[in-house]
């Protein structure tokens, strides 16, 4: 089942086509992702949710070109119009891409941070790697971009291992954000944070991401996750996709057995 | 040749082996900076020593060679002195302490004052070949961005050092750009001595035994070091005159001396030897 697309709807950004993935030392029948298949339109965002071990990351990991699918495609709009294969691209492109019109949120924000230099190297280095070389305007840029995601720019200088969780994964964002990319992947951004918190950086998402017009696909196996930030959500279950549609018609009327039972498992305050 | 050395080959080394180190070596000079992996011997010198500088060494020297080590820019410390002796021995060839009349130069961590010609070549001894180790720690990786000069992260660290110290604040081994395509680590060279390496007539060679990587700066070829535009590269004077000579515009030690107290002498002996002879009448 797909989302009912408007005709006149703008060119999608992504698509991803049948794309399977088996890890080489996986059983012979063991597919972590299995017959995926997925289109992402410019400014919208698309949640992935399903249990643990569904293979929502590792289709991320692929769409993402970390991980070299086992069979499937991932194409991508590049912002000069053309289609690209993304894992048949030489390896440099890809890299390019990567840092320029894509970015990453990790779930654990050390992980897409350099843990060891301040927090405005962190945001700039994305800049210097485009050929950026003026300290002054680097350092602007990453007070300002601070300041977007309402952190303090005064603690610019500040390493991030002095920042608490939220604020790194705020900070995370702000690195990711800062070459203005075209599509952000986020793998689970607010796991593991305390509710409150959790609470404040979907709202920042949310801002951000349609302040910038982002395109934006996040897995989650939190529907209220999907609930707040996404416009479709897909569900998987063992490597398969089961049901996508509109976040609303999927929450509120769930089709697939799984989903009804996924639905239902939430626990209301 | 004494009866110590009999049965040693020219310059230690038995030839197969220079030859490899050599077709390395070429391979280095082709692709300024870049850095060549060679399959580095053992030698009677513990890593750290300069194992990598003295393989290069036995490589190139010939024996009409006039051999120079200098250590921090002395002759005569531990290093230089065994180094020097070392090739003496094993090669027979003249050494000298005047790097006017060297044609033959291995050094470890400075650059002679006295601008180098094309007849010489200057052979460092690098700890660590790899500029980018600090920030990428990761061999495999490391290559990778050297190979598609993703060289951002390079300038990482020195938005740091100016975030946290106000200046580029690498007093030594200061990264720098070769021939506008790849980074290279100068070795451990004061940045006082990264501006020397620019079109400098002579040969550069770098060798790093443990590592097992050799690197090279043809003559004339542009090296320059990597800074911000609002924050260019520069030498920061050191605020003293040598005590010995006087001299202003060389790069000076500081000495400790009997009761704490403090002196400036050159770091080049040669050259404060130099402008001492020229003093004197």
């Amino acid at each position: 089942m797909t989302a009912p697309l408007e005709a006149d709807e703008a060119e999608p950004l992504l698509r991803v086509h049948d794309l399977s993935h088996r890890f080489p030392s996986a059983a012979e029948e063991h597919w972590a992702v299995r017959g995926a298949s997925l289109v992402l339109h410019p400014g919208e965002v698309v949640a992935i949710v399903g249990e643990s071990g569904s293979g929502k990351s590792t289709l991320l990991n692929c769409v993402a070109g970390r991980i070299a699918p086992s069979a499937g495609q991932v194409q991508y709009r590049r912002a000069d119009g053309r289609w690209v294969d993304v894992h048949a691209l030489p390896e440099r492109e890809r890299r390019e891409l990567s840092r320029t019109e894509w970015g990453f949120v990790e779930q654990h924000a050390a992980e897409g941070l350099r843990m060891n230099v301040s927090a405005g190297a962190n945001v700039g280095e994305r800049l210097m790697a485009l050929g950026r070389r003026h300290y002054g305007e680097l350092r602007a840029t990453a007070c300002e971009w601070m300041e977007r995601v309402e952190l303090d720019p005064m603690r610019v200088d500040d390493s991030p291992r002095a920042f608490s969780g939220g604020m790194r994964q705020r900070l995370q964002i702000a690195r990711n954000l800062v070459t203005r990319p075209r599509l952000v992947l986020m793998d689970e951004p607010t796991t593991g944070l305390d509710v409150s918190v959790q609470a404040k950086l979907l709202d920042l998402i949310r801002l951000l991401v349609a302040r910038l017009h982002l395109s934006a696909l996040v897995v989650t196996h939190d529907l209220g996750v999907a609930r707040l930030l996404a416009h479709r959500t897909l569900v998987m279950r063992q490597g398969r996709i089961v049901e996508q549609g509109l976040t609303d018609r999927v929450l509120e009327d769930p089709q697939h057995p799984y989903t009804q039972l996924l639905v239902s498992s939430v626990v209301a305050p | 040749m004494n009866a110590a050395t009999a049965g040693y080959n020219f310059a230690y080394l038995d030839e197969r082996t220079k030859r490899m180190i050599r077709r390395a070596l070429l391979k280095a000079v082709a692709v300024p900076g870049c850095q060549v992996p060679f399959g580095s011997r053992e030698m009677p010198l513990a890593y750290g020593w300069g194992t990598g500088g003295i393989q290069v060494t036995a490589a190139v020297i010939g024996a009409g060679d006039v051999l120079k080590v200098i250590d921090q820019g002395s002759d005569d410390t531990t290093n230089a002195v065994n180094i020097r002796r070392f090739f003496a021995r094993v090669t027979g060839v003249r050494t000298t302490e005047r790097t006017r009349e060297a044609t033959l130069i291995q050094t470890r961590h400075r650059i002679p004052e006295v601008p180098l010609t094309e007849q010489q070549v200057i052979v460092y001894q690098v700890p660590q070949p790899e500029p980018l180790y600090k920030l990428e720690p990761r061999r495999s990786a490391a290559t990778r961005l050297h190979a598609w000069r993703e060289y951002g992260v390079m300038n990482v660290k020195l938005y740091e050092d100016i975030a946290r110290w106000g200046r580029i604040d690498s007093a030594y081994d200061h990264p720098v750009l070769v021939n506008g395509r790849y980074v290279m680590a100068p070795s451990p060279i004061p940045s006082f001595d990264n501006p020397k390496m620019h079109r400098m007539p002579a040969l550069q060679l770098f060798g790093a035994g443990r590592e097992k990587r050799l690197y090279a700066v043809p003559p004339y070829t542009d090296v320059k070091s990597l800074d911000f535009e609002d924050h260019p590269f520069k030498v920061e004077p050191q605020g003293h005159a040598c005590a010995l000579c006087g001299s202003t515009d060389t790069w000076l030690d500081e000495v400790l001396q009997d009761g704490g107290a403090r002196m400036w002498t050159c770091s080049d002996t040669d050259f404060c030897r130099e402008r001492r002879e020229e003093k004197q009448p």
